[in-house]
């Protein structure tokens, strides 16, 4: 890891292939401090602790489980640092849908 | 794990309301505060409001800090006043959506007669309370809201003082709209903030959150995790709950949902229908032109 | 003119516009000073005011009550004066020209507010129809001793400006001067009458609407990626927006940069400080404001203002009539002060007599500016009267240099 200030890691790798891939986890690393709330209360309980430390000197989480992430975004509604999301694909992985409301949109840009 | 090249597929929802500059913010790792952001911004996108109009004012805590977060028009004022301020704009330009965003301490200590008359006179204002019953900001005191026994850094041998049931003094003022979740309830509280947005005139949402730094400490309550987990445990949701009866002790059952959602006048129309009866078409109409529906 | 055009001509210098006729009451009236400061408010263009009962002051609200639904504006009686003095400023961030009135209790619970709307460059005009005190004191009789709780009541450092009307006129003129500075310099006016010209009953006359001049709020024309809130002109005042107005700007009472955000570090108050403070100190010529009566050849410079300069002025023709060559200098600005023409004036003077309704404020400021050159002394008061004109005669013939001889 370095000291990006915005590094971010994508939870998929190989498995995006994979057709059933349901759900994409970003993770912001160095927002990260590391308290456990996205590991604690995913559904599926897809996340662990990494055991790199990122700048801030926290354990951010790392996608163990790839297939098993749902998209629900719940992670990234706990999250108090803004550090982790989650995001719905589509069958054919092309688009986005964070369960906000539709595919992350902004009613004001700035 | 790998590092990511290619752009998202979807921004994070709560970026678009945060200044990402900003971050990291002050907030203290496992403190419920941010999470409570996530929700306010889920809720204010599915609202389709005009983020222009939107405005959130704090007063001065740590929850106070929300306001200079997020990427709207907002108002850090002064400790405990931000209910007369967001007052003052509303009622100025009647067309705002004007968010109250603020702390225990801020908006029942030292804001506690803002608060009452506000719910009285039905001003149209959301106002969020984030109770982590302590003072987070100056070190851990206690608060109207810090439960009997509860340590704090000045109650050191224990809280003797009957601490504020909130959503019942809010209801007995006068509040339209009552409800109470906690960090934990995260797609509650962005629902719940979703209907005060809709709502008109004084509505008051109160977020039990933990402060695991002071409160959580001193209490030996472990980590914000482990608050969060009380919280999971120990919440049990009764909407339409007597909120005379949903008093908080230590670490004791948390009473949560909504619990008043009624209609009443707003202060504006009835300031305006009050005017217009008596002043007839003398009346010239407040600024911003606001008419009684 | 269109809103667009009246920004520009805002933006290009000494901007005056015309009262907004509905707020104007044209006309020769007999009004007291309480209520010829609320008609001032309301020829200013001030459409928000908040308030909470106070004797003397409550008069002026209550007529604000009766006249604001008639001209577009709002009264709200707010919970306290905490409340008030916070209400006008979100009013003002909202877009309307804001004022409270207080007397000295009340003016004690406003002070946070001060520093804010002064960190905050929030333009709002507070009224303190002074009574005699400390604490509650003397509810019904006048005093005049919250003038260095005006200057410099609030905890930091700052300057704002302050006004002293002596005469129900210059209660109704003042007022709207009190706005249009606000406006000028982003920084709370005060108004600081006294009880005695709060309830003296006088001729007021109100001009046509295009006789007032107004200053209006000064808006930016960037768009909002290219504003910022802090961002100071030459005159060290930044351009203002409003609410609602699509700016997300952050506004808080917190030490903050050019972008608004918190900076709570040593440089960024250095700059933002001296900011506020020179923004109203390198103006101090152009905003003090002051009369003189017969100071030409005066010996005895009498410095007195609101009430007591009326008192004063009789005390200084009472001089002139036993041959003693006194003039009188009333300041009309009091904040900032008008040192430089007492330095002046020092060079003439044999002594400077100072006659306020305290036991010595502005005498000090006197003194600071006569810097030992010649004496400075108090006819003090302890509050609920005013002088008598005899007691500041009594002060100019002990220091004139003709005494002994028309004795
Ligand atoms: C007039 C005034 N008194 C005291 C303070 C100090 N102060 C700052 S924040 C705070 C308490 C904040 O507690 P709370 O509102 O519960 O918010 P939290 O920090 O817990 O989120 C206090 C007492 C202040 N800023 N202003
Ligand atoms: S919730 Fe956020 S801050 Fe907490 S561990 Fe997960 S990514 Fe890190
Ligand atoms: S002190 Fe408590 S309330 Fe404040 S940021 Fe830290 S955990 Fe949160």
């Amino acid at each position: 890891m370095t000291d990006e200030p915005n590094q971010m890691s994508k939870g998929t790798g190989v498995a995006e292939k994979a057709k059933r891939i349901r759900g994409i986890v970003y993770i912001n690393l160095n927002r990260c401090k590391g308290c456990g709330f996205c590991i604690a209360f995913c559904p599926p309980g897809v996340l662990v602790f990494s055991e790199q430390f990122n700048a801030q000197g926290y354990h951010p989480p790392r996608l163990a489980d790839a297939e098993g992430c749902t998209g629900c975004d719940l992670c990234g509604l706990y999250c108090p640092d803004f550090a982790i999301y989650a995001v719905m694909t589509h069958k054919n992985g092309q688009q986005g849908k964070s369960p906000g409301g539709s595919t992350g949109e902004v009613l004001r840009a700035s | 794990m790998s590092v990511l090249a290619e752009v998202p597929l979807a921004p994070n929802p709560v970026e678009a309301f945060i200044r990402s500059e900003r971050i990291p913010h002050v907030w203290c790792p496992g403190c419920g505060i941010g999470t409570t952001v996530n929700c306010f911004s889920r809720a204010l996108l599915q609202s389709r409001l005009n983020l222009e109009r939107v405005v959130v004012v704090s007063g001065i805590g740590c929850t106070g800090r929300v306001a200079g977060y997020l990427q709207l028009t907002s108002f850090h004022t002064t400790h405990g006043r931000a209910i007369p301020f967001a007052t003052g704009l509303k009622v100025a330009n009647p067309e705002l959506t004007v968010v109250v965003y603020s702390g225990d301490g801020d908006l029942v200590s030292i804001g506690g007669n803002h608060f009452i008359h506000a719910a009285r006179r039905n001003q149209d204002l959301k106002v969020i309370c984030v109770n982590n019953f302590t003072y987070g900001m100056t070190g851990g005191q206690v608060t109207p809201t810090t439960p009997l026994s509860a340590i704090s850094s000045t109650t050191p041998y224990g809280c003797f003082e009957e601490p504020f049931n909130l959503p019942f003094l809010a209801e007995s003022a006068g509040a339209t709209y009552v409800a109470r979740w906690t960090s934990y309830h995260v797609r509650q509280l962005t629902h719940a903030m979703g209907e005060m947005l809709r709502k008109k005139g004084f509505s008051f949402l109160e977020i039990i959150s933990g402060c695991p730094t002071l409160y959580g400490r001193r209490n030996r309550l472990g980590d914000g995790l482990d608050e969060m987990k009380y919280f999971k445990d120990k919440s049990v949701v009764q909407h339409g709950a007597n909120t005379k009866e949903a008093g908080i002790g230590f670490q004791g059952p948390i009473v949560v949902g909504k619990f008043v959602d009624i209609e009443r006048p707003v202060f504006l129309e009835q300031m305006n229908q009050q005017l217009a009866r008596t002043l007839d078409a003398q009346y010239a109409g407040c600024v911003g032109d606001y008419v009684p529906s | 003119m269109d809103s667009k055009a009246k920004v520009l001509a805002v933006r290009q210098g000494r901007y005056c516009v015309q009262a907004d006729p509905a707020g104007v009451l044209t006309g020769t009236h007999f009004l007291d000073g309480d209520q010829a400061c609320c008609e001032g408010a309301l020829a200013a263009g001030c459409r928000f005011a908040a308030g909470y009962p106070i004797t003397p002051s409550t008069e002026i609200v209550e007529r604000f009550a009766q006249r604001a639904p008639l001209v577009g504006g709002i009264f709200l009686q707010m919970e306290d004066e905490l409340a008030s003095s916070i209400a006008i400023a979100g009013a003002v961030w909202a877009g309307a020209k804001a004022f409270t009135v207080t007397s000295g209790p009340g003016f004690s619970l406003m002070m946070e507010h001060i520093g804010f709307a002064v960190m905050t460059e929030t333009p709002l005009v507070i009224v303190d129809v002074q009574r005699g005190g400390p604490s509650t004191g003397l509810p019904t009789l006048p005093g005049q001793a919250d003038m260095m709780q005006a200057r410099w009541g609030s905890h930091g450092d700052y300057e704002i400006i302050a006004l002293s009307p002596n005469s129900p006129q210059e209660c109704f003129d003042l007022t709207i001067d009190a706005f249009n500075l606000a406006e000028q310099y982003r920084v709370p006016v005060f108004l600081m009458m006294d009880e005695c010209v709060g309830h003296m009953t006088e001729k007021v006359v109100i001009p046509p609407p295009g006789e007032i001049e107004i200053v209006p709020r000064r808006y930016t024309s960037l768009p909002p990626s290219q504003y910022l809130p802090y961002r100071a002109d030459a005159h060290g005042v930044p351009e203002m927006v409003r609410a609602g107005d699509g700016y997300p700007i952050h506004i808080t009472g917190l030490t903050h940069d050019e972008r608004g955000y918190p900076a709570t570090n040593y440089q960024a108050q250095e700059q933002l400080v001296r900011r506020l403070i020179n923004k109203i100190r390198q103006h101090t010529d152009e905003i003090v404001r002051y009369e003189e009566t017969t100071l030409d050849d005066a010996e005895i410079v009498v410095v007195a203002y609101g009430i007591t300069a009326r008192v004063a002025m009789q005390a200084v023709q009472m001089a002139r009539e036993r041959g003693i060559a006194a003039g009188l200098l009333r300041p009309i600005v009091v904040w900032p002060f008008l040192e430089k023409r007492l330095r002046e004036l020092a060079n003439q003077a044999r002594a400077f007599v100072v006659a306020e309704i305290n036991c010595g404020q502005i005498v000090q400021e006197v003194e600071r500016a006569v810097s030992g050159r010649a004496p400075v002394v108090l006819v003090p008061g302890a509050g609920g009267a005013v002088h008598h004109p005899e007691e500041i005669l009594e002060a100019i013939l002990t220091h004139a240099s003709t005494r002994e001889v028309l004795r």
